[in-house]
């Protein structure tokens, strides 16, 4: 059928030279049908067409009521009655329902009625419905040669624009009235028989899509744990044995030199198991850490409250993974004085609420340096270096508090897209309290930082809620189509942002 | 982080700085508190409406949470104004308050001092009364280890008890209420009351409950849930009597502290305060407040050391006034003396953050010089990671569920019985898909597949990580162990392709059949 469509325009450019309008040529056909022979016809360079697109109006449901029953306004005017009596708005609305107050509207805009108290009463003696009789053009025609007739009538919703398409076609290059077969594929037959040589090959389409590659893929957050493996790992970090979910009070608190009466470690914000419930043991130098709690030590004064065996035993899930770097540096101790670098990704939970960004458990990102030449100046240098490779190269850093590092800093990154600065992550010296209550000799300083890896990974394939992400509700199609991550590269909204901001300028 | 609010012209009448809006986020940003919100931008104020500023304030920096404090503490550090000296200034007749043996029961310590000759308005009343509030939240544990009661000092007469007595020998009319209460009626009264509702519980089943009282036995207060409306504080009111009680002694004077440090600008003396005796049962008599005068011994050795930056003794003595430090050189160390304001500084380690703070965080010079170590992956991770990319490379994709679930998730609904020796249950969990730790990774898969019903089929699914065993032989009573899972879902179950994938992986591992 379309072979014989392309034939019969082939033969009409023969003819008659050139198609004017496919619309009018071709009347009865499709206009996709046109569209599909013409562009078979194109790649074989044997006709070259141009798109023409024209308007016309349909009425719409409410212009067919109209159309038929006549305007609201005219319905209306016909219901009230000639003389001074004139009608009321309630029994008009009982008769016509809520097209009462649309025509009645229009009848005080037109003049056509007037309101006398409660009553609407004639104005004139009798009208002519040009809304009625526009409808009819356009129902005809297709449009109406006024055009602030169409303008009203497409206010109103009565009308609908719909577009055309038509075409007019020309001879093409290689023109001629015959239709050849083409071959879609070489295949090993047209080579062996030899049909090759006398084929005529269709071009390859390179607008169209392949075939999908079916395969198989990584998840976009193991991706962008991935990378930041690769950044520790290049600056000569350890990975420390994080698969222990399940924590005491002790090394998750205590051993941090957070006070027991921490609001962190209330019901609120931190997990806590009903079984088992305890801890069995607490480690063996557990006694140097209740002392420095209630008492001071190593040139503190303390927390100077009464430390509780059993709350320290009191077993959670961990709320980060500075749990296990307090097992390290704890291990790190019982030998001779070396320096070491430690980092892991993993989960951790925390029993606040749940929103767009925020789920139970996420995985926290944490890296820790332990050096005698270790200062503030030195962990910023360190952070200059660690975030630069991942494409972040204006880093400026604000005081805060965490209870277990002093001093402290807020990590701040110039996002030049937004054209704000952005927090992303926290670090710190941790406190001579902790560090020293774990073993580590006088002079050993440890610095430590961390983020999540959720936010960086959200803002980097702008995914807004967090349940796209992580969890069972996320679409295999999304993970499928995720690009790689290059953490030192910008990405889509980040890109795009950047480009933004640059055209700017 | 708390937050306060700060009328914005007041402060920057006080600081003679009209800052731009950036100018003092930076200042902010410096000295390590955060702008939250300048009300003065979000549009049009109202007429008679003042900007207010919204600021973040490091959870363990008392002395920054009221106007009075953050004002002087932001004059200090910009050298308009030197660090007070906070004194207390004896008295010839004390004012004493003792202590009854019945306290110990419910709340054992009570503390008190004086400030003279005040002069209040609205906003001074206001910013007492915040103050209060915020010091209630966060330091004293929602009022449970301290809690504070101020009066109006012309109002009672001393000397003063603290008892504890049965709530029906306890009557008075509380603050801003007509009816005579005991104190039954009293707990009764405030169920309905949104804000003191959440303290009952302190005191609410103890046999005796703590009251203050005057020499002419008139309630001044019922810790920690009311003061007496005959004693309250007015824009009138003169001389301040502060009582706060507590079941922490390390707080209750930290709060003391801050209280007095905080308001004592207003007396006619400014920064005196006139101290109060608490005699104990066991007849100890002890002077309050101690507006503590310690000291931490430091060098510049160490500071510089710590921040990274090479300082002469003189100069970090400057530096550290900045920060309200008052220090001297002491041969080779620094003295630095606390003032009663910052019962954050523990040690040394708190004077270096200071310091670096008065320095500047981002002056500091970059220089690294930590010793190159040498990097190593987790063994099992890199064990997990060789099965993940087999998998993938086997066309299955990968899934990352959550540990959390219900119980029947991993139970029932997996036809399995729970022995109660297996998973590891949370307590208090705010929805039902927090209630154990998974022991099963298959649960997760399934319902990925159950939200990708959509997806064209076959689905394949995979998910390497761990869960979590009960094991009563280890300290932390439970242990994580990795998994590896993968699910093949389509409209034959197809039984030889789940085979074949561990087949492929087996063989990626060298295992032979």
């Amino acid at each position: 059928m379309s072979e014989d469509l392309k034939l019969t325009i082939l033969k009409r450019l023969d003819s008659d030279g050139l198609i004017e309008s496919t619309r009018v040529a071709f009347k009865d056909v499709p206009e996709e049908t046109v569209l599909g022979a013409l562009k078979s016809l194109e790649s074989q360079e044997k006709v070259s067409y141009k798109t023409l697109t024209t308007e016309f109006w349909t009425i719409e449901p409410e212009g067919k009521d109209q159309l038929e029953n006549g305007s609201y306004e005219a319905r209306i005017f016909a219901a009230v009655p000639a003389g001074s009596q004139g009608v009321s708005m309630k029994d008009l609305e009982a008769q016509f329902g809520k097209v009462a107050k649309l025509g009645q509207g229009k009848c005080m805009a037109e003049k056509w009625l007037k309101k006398d108290g409660d009553m609407l009463v004639r104005l004139v003696d009798s009208v002519v419905d040009q809304v009625k009789a526009n409808l009819e053009v356009v129902n005809a025609e297709g449009m109406h040669p006024d055009p602030s007739v169409i303008k009203d009538l497409k206010r109103r919703k009565l009308i609908k624009a719909n577009k055309i398409l038509s075409y007019a076609v020309k001879k093409g290059a290689d023109f001629s009235t015959e239709l050849k077969k083409q071959a879609t594929d070489l295949t090993l037959e047209m080579l062996q028989s030899g049909a090759w040589k006398s084929s005529e090959f269709k071009k390859f389409n390179f607008d169209s899509l392949g075939v999908n590659a079916a395969g198989g893929h990584l998840h976009p957050l193991m991706k962008v744990r991935e990378e930041f493996r690769q950044v520790f790992f290049e600056t000569g970090f350890e990975e420390m044995p994080t698969n222990n979910f399940v924590e005491s009070s002790f090394w998750n608190f205590d051993a941090l030199f957070v006070p027991q009466q921490h609001p962190a470690r209330k019901l609120q914000d931190t997990f806590f198991l009903i079984d088992p419930v305890h801890a069995n043991a607490l480690p063996d130098f557990w006694e140097r850490v209740k002392d420095v709690h209630e008492k001071g030590g190593y040139g503190s004064i303390g927390y100077r409250y009464n430390w509780s065996e059993e709350e320290a035993k009191t077993l959670v899930l961990r709320t980060h993974t500075t749990a296990i770097t307090a097992h390290m540096l704890h291990k790190l101790a019982q030998g001779p004085y070396r320096p070491a670098k430690y980092f892991s990704i993993d989960r951790v939970y925390r029993n606040e609420a749940v929103d767009a960004t925020h789920l139970a458990e996420f995985h926290q990102v944490e890296g820790v340096i332990a050096d005698k030449n270790m200062s503030l100046g030195s962990l910023i240098a360190f952070l200059d270096m660690f975030f630069k490779k991942m494409g972040m190269s204006n880093l400026r850093f604000k005081p805060t508090y965490n209870p277990y590092t002093e001093p402290s800093m807020e990590i701040f990154s110039y996002h030049e897209g937004l054209g704000r600065w952005l927090e992303i992550g926290n670090s710190g010296m941790f406190r001579p309290e902790m560090l020293r209550s774990l073993g580590l000799e006088e002079g050993v300083q440890v610095a430590g930082f961390g983020l999540s890896l959720e936010r960086p990974t959200m803002f980097k394939y702008s995914i807004n809620n967090i349940r796209e992400l992580v969890g069972h509700k996320v679409k295999l199609s999304d993970i499928a189509a995720n690009p790689a991550c290059r953490l030192d590269k910008k990405m889509g909204r980040e890109a795009e942002q950047q480009s933004a901001a640059v055209n700017k300028i | 982080m708390p937050k306060i609010n700060i009328d914005k012209k007041d402060l920057f009448d006080y600081l003679d700085n009209q800052f731009d809006t950036e100018a003092f986020r930076e200042l902010c940003f410096e000295f390590g508190i955060e702008l939250e919100e300048d009300s003065s931008e979000k549009g049009e104020l109202a007429p008679g409406e003042r900007a207010e500023l919204k600021i973040d304030i490091p959870a363990n920096r008392y002395d920054l949470l009221c106007f009075e404090g953050l004002s002087r503490a932001l004059g200090v550090f910009l050298r308009r104004e030197d660090t007070p000296n906070y004194r207390v200034v004896p008295a010839k007749n004390p004012y004493r308050i003792t202590v009854a043996k019945e306290c110990a029961q419910v709340r054992p310590l009570v503390v008190g001092a004086v400030l003279r000759n005040v002069k209040l308005n609205a906003d001074r009343y206001k910013s007492f009364i915040d103050l209060q509030d915020k010091l209630h939240a966060n330091l004293c544990s929602q009022r449970e280890l301290v809690s504070i009661g101020t009066h109006d000092l012309d109002t009672v007469q001393g000397p003063f008890t603290y008892e504890a007595r049965r709530p029906e020998d306890i009557k008075f009319v509380p603050l801003n209420q007509t009816e005579l209460m005991d104190g039954r009626r009293v707990i009764e009264f405030y169920e309905s009351d949104q804000a003191i509702k959440h303290f009952l519980h302190i005191i609410r089943e103890s046999p005796v409950y703590p009251v203050v009282y005057d020499a002419k036995g008139r309630v001044m207060s019922l810790p920690p849930l009311i003061n007496s409306e005959h004693s309250k504080i007015t824009l009138d009111t003169r001389n301040i009597f502060i009582e706060i009680t507590a079941t922490d002694l390390t707080k209750v004077n930290m709060v003391l502290n801050i209280m007095v440090t905080m308001f004592s600008g207003y007396c006619a003396e400014p920064f005196t305060v006139e101290p109060v005796e608490v005699v104990y049962p066991d007849g100890k008599t002890i002077v309050y407040p101690d507006l503590e005068q310690r000291e931490v011994l430091t060098s510049s050795a160490y500071l510089n050391g710590i921040v990274g930056i090479k300082k002469t003794d003189a100069e970090i003595v400057e530096l550290l006034r900045k920060m309200s430090l008052d220090a001297v050189v002491d041969g080779s160390s620094i003295r630095v003396k606390l003032p009663a304001t910052r019962p954050d500084i523990l040690q040394e380690c708190d004077i270096a953050e200071d310091l670096a703070i008065a320095y500047g965080y981002n002056r500091i010079p970059r220089v690294q010089n930590n010793e190159a170590t040498v990097g190593a992956p987790l063994p099992l991770n890199k064990l997990a990671d060789i099965v993940r990319r087999e998998m993938a490379l086997a066309g299955w994709t990968e899934a990352l569920t959550l540990s959390l679930c219900a119980h029947d998730e991993n139970f029932a609904f997996m036809r399995r019985v729970d022995a109660g020796d297996e998973a590891v249950v949370l307590d208090n969990p705010a929805t039902a898909e927090n209630q154990i730790c998974r022991t099963l990774m298959l649960p997760g898969l399934l319902k990925t597949v159950r939200e990708n019903r959509e997806q064209p089929i076959p689905i394949k699914v995979f998910e390497v990580s761990d869960v979590v065993f009960k094991n009563p032989a280890l300290e932390r009573g439970a242990q994580n162990e990795r998994h590896a899972c993968a699910l093949y879902a389509s409209d034959e179950a197809r039984f030889e392709v789940i085979q074949g994938l561990l087949d492929t992986v087996m063989e990626s591992l060298n295992v032979s059949h």
